[in-house]
């Protein structure tokens, strides 16, 4: 599957999710108090240059991230270009590339896996109060091993419609993708049941 | 237990499939997925409470790093985007169609439109309306009026939920859970 992670190594993979998480957090909260269009110009060239610190494909990998944005970007400047106050058209748009360049900055240097880690330690504590974390891992796992066979699965339906007709309506394949689904279930949820069952970790 | 655990899982796995797979184009060319139509089926199949677990599911594996988000898009900048209270309104979305799907007892076909429409849109809209005022500093009326166009293609998936919904009743009714 496609990854938002970035292949190469750089600095920000050695601090720790947790830490950049919070740091994202802080920053995010920081960067919406921020009025002053110098500033956020300033703020701008800064996440520039952190982007390009970890070489042009790391940059270029931001950019990418950055673009389902444009229309956006394009809306508000002719909105604050017609009401001629471009000034304040620049500060949202700038403000709003930050923050996201920010968090995509997080995503592409931290691993799945670290962050559903993260995830389940925030979760700690509702271990005290009784409520079990276990199922989530396990269910977590199962969304993640069911999304390529469903994207396939869903594939394979779709060509064998287009196949037998000539209507391009691909709704048409929800119904026994979603029934496909519910068995599916069923069949996993009797297998695991024969295999001691999704509380079993707690209570043995 | 271990129905309601797997079952989450796989029909959070099922949004991510129909925001990839069939892809319609509306008439004036505004391409929509069935994404928002797995939310609406996760609530009128699943019920409330699951079905809300696996849209919540899939929006928190989605921000944690999996591009599933229809376009390939994934990651926490999804949070500070113009489209965070769409994000955020995909459980909440999926909840209320739940709630409303087992509480509205007339036929399925009927409970499933009515329960799709105050989930998969009210319920949707309201936060999605709010996050994008918020994040591009614009009244919220401006705010609806950017997203207006994706409204008539959330109609249509309320239409084809209610029949998608029935279809499954009529095949499997023991599997629709809202009606259980």
């Amino acid at each position: 599957m496609l990854t938002l992670t970035v292949p190469q190594k750089t600095i920000f993979h050695k601090i720790s999710a947790g830490q950049k998480l919070l740091a994202l957090c802080v920053i995010s909260t920081a960067l919406f108090q921020i009025k002053s269009l110098i500033v956020l110009a300033c703020l701008t060239c800064a996440v520039v240059a952190l982007y390009l610190s970890q070489g042009f494909s790391f940059a270029k990998f931001g950019a990418r991230m950055l673009w389902p944005l444009w229309p956006f970007v394009l809306i508000i400047g002719i909105y604050h270009g017609i009401t001629n106050d471009i000034g304040v058209g620049c500060e949202i748009i700038l403000r709003m590339l930050i923050t996201v360049a920010f968090a995509n900055m997080v995503t592409m240097t931290t691993s799945l896996n670290d962050m559903i880690d993260v995830l389940l330690r925030l979760l700690r504590p509702l271990n005290w109060i009784g409520i079990s974390t276990k199922p989530l891992a396990l269910t977590i796992a199962l969304f993640i091993r069911f999304i390529p066979s469903l994207i396939e699965r869903g594939i394979t339906m779709h060509a064998a419609l287009r196949a037998r007709s000539r209507g391009k309506s691909g709704w048409r394949i929800v119904v026994p993708l979603t029934l496909s689904v519910l068995n599916d279930a069923d069949h996993v949820a009797n297998a695991l049941r024969a295999r001691g069952g999704v509380w079993t970790n707690d209570e043995g | 237990m271990e129905r309601s655990t797997v079952l989450i899982a796989v029909f959070a796995a099922l949004i991510a499939a129909l925001g990839l797979v069939p892809k319609f184009t509306l008439a004036f060319g505004v391409p929509i997925t069935a994404q928002s139509l797995g939310i609406m089926l996760c609530g009128t199949v699943l019920g409330a409470k699951r079905g809300g677990a696996a849209a919540l599911l899939f929006i928190v594996l989605t921000l944690a790093g999996l591009p599933l988000l229809a376009g390939g898009r994934g990651g926490l900048g999804l949070l500070s985007g113009p489209s965070v209270g769409f994000i955020i309104g995909f459980p909440i979305a999926a909840f209320v169609t739940g709630w409303v799907m087992e509480r509205v007892k007339t036929n399925v076909l009927t409970s499933s439109f009515i329960a799709s429409f105050m989930g998969g849109v009210i319920a949707l809209y309201i936060p999605g309306v709010i996050g994008m005022a918020l994040v591009l500093d614009k009244p919220f009326v401006a705010a609806f009026g950017l997203v207006s166009a994706f409204v008539i293609g959330d109609l249509v998936k309320v239409v084809i939920c209610g029949f998608v919904t029935q279809a499954i009743y009529r095949a499997q009714p023991d599997k629709v859970l809202s009606r259980a």
